[in-house]
């Protein structure tokens, strides 16, 4: 997986790519818009991370630059600025997602694995599966071995979302963007509750539990085996 | 003579530009008048000279020369204003008849018109004007009339339009300076207090005259604004303030911690344990960080962009959804009565975060076995949410207190948390032009009231388009 990282900051990009590095990724970094709008151009990368605010082209305009030249790579952008309407000005330019500084490099790698599995996905899914629990998304039906799952809806979102990313962490301010749709961090342990609970009853009175907590970063639905 | 600064006026410019038009339409005016009255006279006079002439030319033809002379004669004599000038010569410009003693000097060689001016009775000089017409047999004959009133009228009518035009100009001018110096006289009060405000002074503000004219409508607007602006710097300066003591003394613990685990000699564990407690110490701070930055945005004012209309009623829904299994879990009873079709404009973001916070506080604070209840009503006033707890309420003398920033009670100092909520909850409110109330609830606990003021109808958005 090769990754591009466009970060005027110089410490915060070694800090990044020395944990991308960890964690398995290809990575290559520039540190001026102008240069990291040639390395868009003339080189393949599976996924982009680009700071808005850099000296030369700033990361707004590569992003629009890279779309309108029909390039689809997936785009993470940094900001400082966080305000929705930040957020929203930055999706329309193409990004694909926004992580507003400071940030955990846990929340940054599990966006980063959301946006790389997104790529792939190409047809429709109607199904989803993790190990023998099954999510039928056109009747709503949710199954683990055989045994009917009976959800809420907010449930069957939140599952639905695990799912999705199956394999993968998820973060707590992840799922109340995606599930909840809100931008902003609760006071309280509430996403943990409803976790808690959908596991209840998911994994209740199975020997193989599935939803697991990754201390410090969120959740992960995976086979454990 | 013009001071410069009243050249560089936009108003004197405006006032001259006016001038300058309204003169050219005074210059048109007095042209028409001129040529309605004195060219009607002078076309008069050349008319009745040729109906004259007319007249003699046929009388000669008809009677020959002896019977012109007879009519010409008779002309002379029975003229009452003798202002009728007749000339009849031969070929070489000798007097036949008539009553002008010769030939005037401006003759023409043809036929045409000619002015003169000739001595009348000796001492008085007038001004004629005559056709010149040859008739068969080479004689010449004059017809003309005394124009010297009707010169006199024309150049007196000449004379005042010149007038009229020069005294339009002046008054004209007279009236730019001081319509200038009246607007500028204004403009200079404004520009005085600008430049106090800009040397630092933000407490001073423009006087109103009271006319309640567009100056007074552009100086409230004006005065309005510093207003927000004195505001918005007060609000700034304060969360520097809070910044500085709020933050420095997290930041300094996290900084000893760190120091003093580097001391003796720490196993690995010992350092691992240090640093997931910094972490998790970071993110507190990072957690504080944010919502200061929240509450500064919301009092910062609302972005347009950001602003919709939106359903109270639906947005606790999706709320006390959210917090329903964390009450449980804690053993409240949460119930809700929400009243959909609610509509409030502003930041649906902003103002859920602000509720949860409201939500989060009676959830935290009321002791197991209690309730948390959420309403929305809409009332013709606007729509109202409450959020009641029967947990140990705000007693009334700390009830502003709690809404200052990283203010806690002493009883709640136990609890996480940061201070910050109700700040929050605040500024969402004053962001919304919403009433925040703090009473006691039937429930035995605080309820906090929220009155919102009724949407506007005309910025009604599309998602209810049969309403609109």
């Amino acid at each position: 997986m090769r990754l591009l990282i466009i970060e005027d900051d110089l410490e915060a990009a070694a800090y990044m790519v020395k944990g991308l590095k960890e964690s398995g990724y290809n990575v290559d970094h520039v540190a001026d818009g102008k240069e990291g709008l040639y390395k868009v151009a003339g080189e393949e990368y599976d996924a982009i991370i680009v700071d808005r605010m850099l000296p030369g082209v700033d990361g707004l305009t590569i992003v629009t630059t890279m779309r309108s030249a029909g390039n689809k790579t997936p785009v993470l952008i940094l900001s400082a600025l966080g305000e929705v309407d930040d957020r929203v000005r930055g999706l329309r330019a193409g990004g694909d997602d926004y992580l507003t500084k400071p940030y955990a490099f846990a929340e940054l790698l599990a966006r980063l694995e959301s946006l790389l599995r997104r790529g792939k996905e190409t047809a429709p899914v109607t199904k989803l599966r993790v190990a023998d629990l099954e999510m039928d998304l056109i009747s709503r039906k949710v199954t683990r071995a055989d045994q009917t799952v009976d959800l809420q809806p907010k449930e069957f979102a939140l599952l639905e979302y695990l799912m999705r990313h199956a394999g993968h962490v998820v973060t707590r301010t992840m799922l109340l963007e995606n599930v909840w749709d809100y931008a902003f961090d609760p006071q309280t342990n509430v996403i943990d509750v409803h976790i808690s609970r959908l596991r209840q009853k998911i994994d209740k009175g199975f020997d193989k539990p599935l939803l697991q907590t990754v201390r410090g970063v969120g959740y992960s639905l995976r086979d454990s085996e | 003579m013009i001071p410069n600064n009243l050249l560089r006026s936009s108003t004197f410019r405006l006032g001259v530009l006016y001038m300058a038009l309204f003169g050219f339409s005074v210059l048109l005016l007095l042209g028409f008048i001129y040529w309605t009255t004195a060219g009607f006279m002078e076309r008069q006079t050349l008319a009745t000279i040729n109906a004259e002439i007319q007249g003699l030319q046929e009388r000669y033809e008809l009677l020959g020369l002896a019977g012109l002379i007879q009519v010409i004669n008779e002309r002379v004599n029975t003229a009452s204003s003798g202002d009728s000038l007749y000339l009849l010569t031969n070929s070489h410009f000798k007097p036949l008849a008539g009553n002008l003693k010769e030939w005037p000097e401006a003759r023409a060689i043809n036929e045409g018109w000619i002015h003169f001016i000739l001595d009348k009775n000796g001492h008085q000089q007038i001004t004629a004007a005559a056709k010149h017409f040859l008739l068969r047999g080479n004689f010449h004959l004059l017809v003309g009339r005394n124009v010297s009133e009707k010169e006199r009228v024309q150049s007196m009518i000449i004379d005042s339009l010149g007038w009229g035009l020069a005294i339009t100009f002046v008054l004209g001018m007279v009236g730019a300076v001081f319509i200038t110096k009246g607007v500028q006289r204004r403009l200079d009060v404004i520009n005085r207090t600008c430049q106090d405000i800009i040397r630092g002074d933000l407490t001073r503000r423009i006087p109103l005259s009271g006319t309640g004219d567009e100056f007074d409508r552009l100086v409230q607007n004006v005065n309005d604004m510093l207003d927000q602006i004195e505001r918005l710097m007060r609000g700034i300066r304060e969360v520097s303030d809070n910044v500085a003591h709020d933050l420095r003394s997290p930041l300094n613990r996290l900084r000893g911690r760190l120091e003093t685990s580097l001391m003796g000699n720490p196993t690995k564990e010992e350092l691992e344990q240090t640093v997931m407690q910094s972490i998790e110490q970071t993110d507190d701070l990072l957690q504080t960080f944010n919502a200061l930055l929240r509450i500064a945005q919301a009092e910062a004012g609302s972005k347009r962009d950001s602003q919709s209309l939106f359903d109270l009623g639906k947005t606790g829904r999706d709320l006390v959804e959210l917090y329903l299994p964390l009450a449980e879990e804690k053993g409240l009873e949460l119930t809700s009565d929400l009243e959909e079709g609610a509509f409030v404009l502003g930041s649906r973001h902003l103002l859920s975060q602000a509720l949860s916070n409201l939500l989060d506080n009676a959830i935290k604070y009321t002791p197991t076995g209690g309730s948390v209840f959420m309403a929305v009503t809409s009332t013709p006033a606007g729509p109202i949410c409450r959020i009641e707890d029967s947990g140990p309420g705000v007693p009334p003398e700390f009830r502003d207190k709690v809404l200052e920033r990283f203010y806690r009670l002493e009883s709640s100092r136990s609890a996480p948390g940061s201070g910050l909520g109700l700040s929050l909850v605040a500024a969402v409110a004053r962001q919304h032009k919403a009433v925040l109330t703090l009473t006691d609830s039937a429930l035995g606990g605080l309820a906090i009231v929220l009155s919102f003021p009724r949407p506007p109808a005309k910025s009604w958005h599309p998602p209810e388009p049969e309403e609109s």
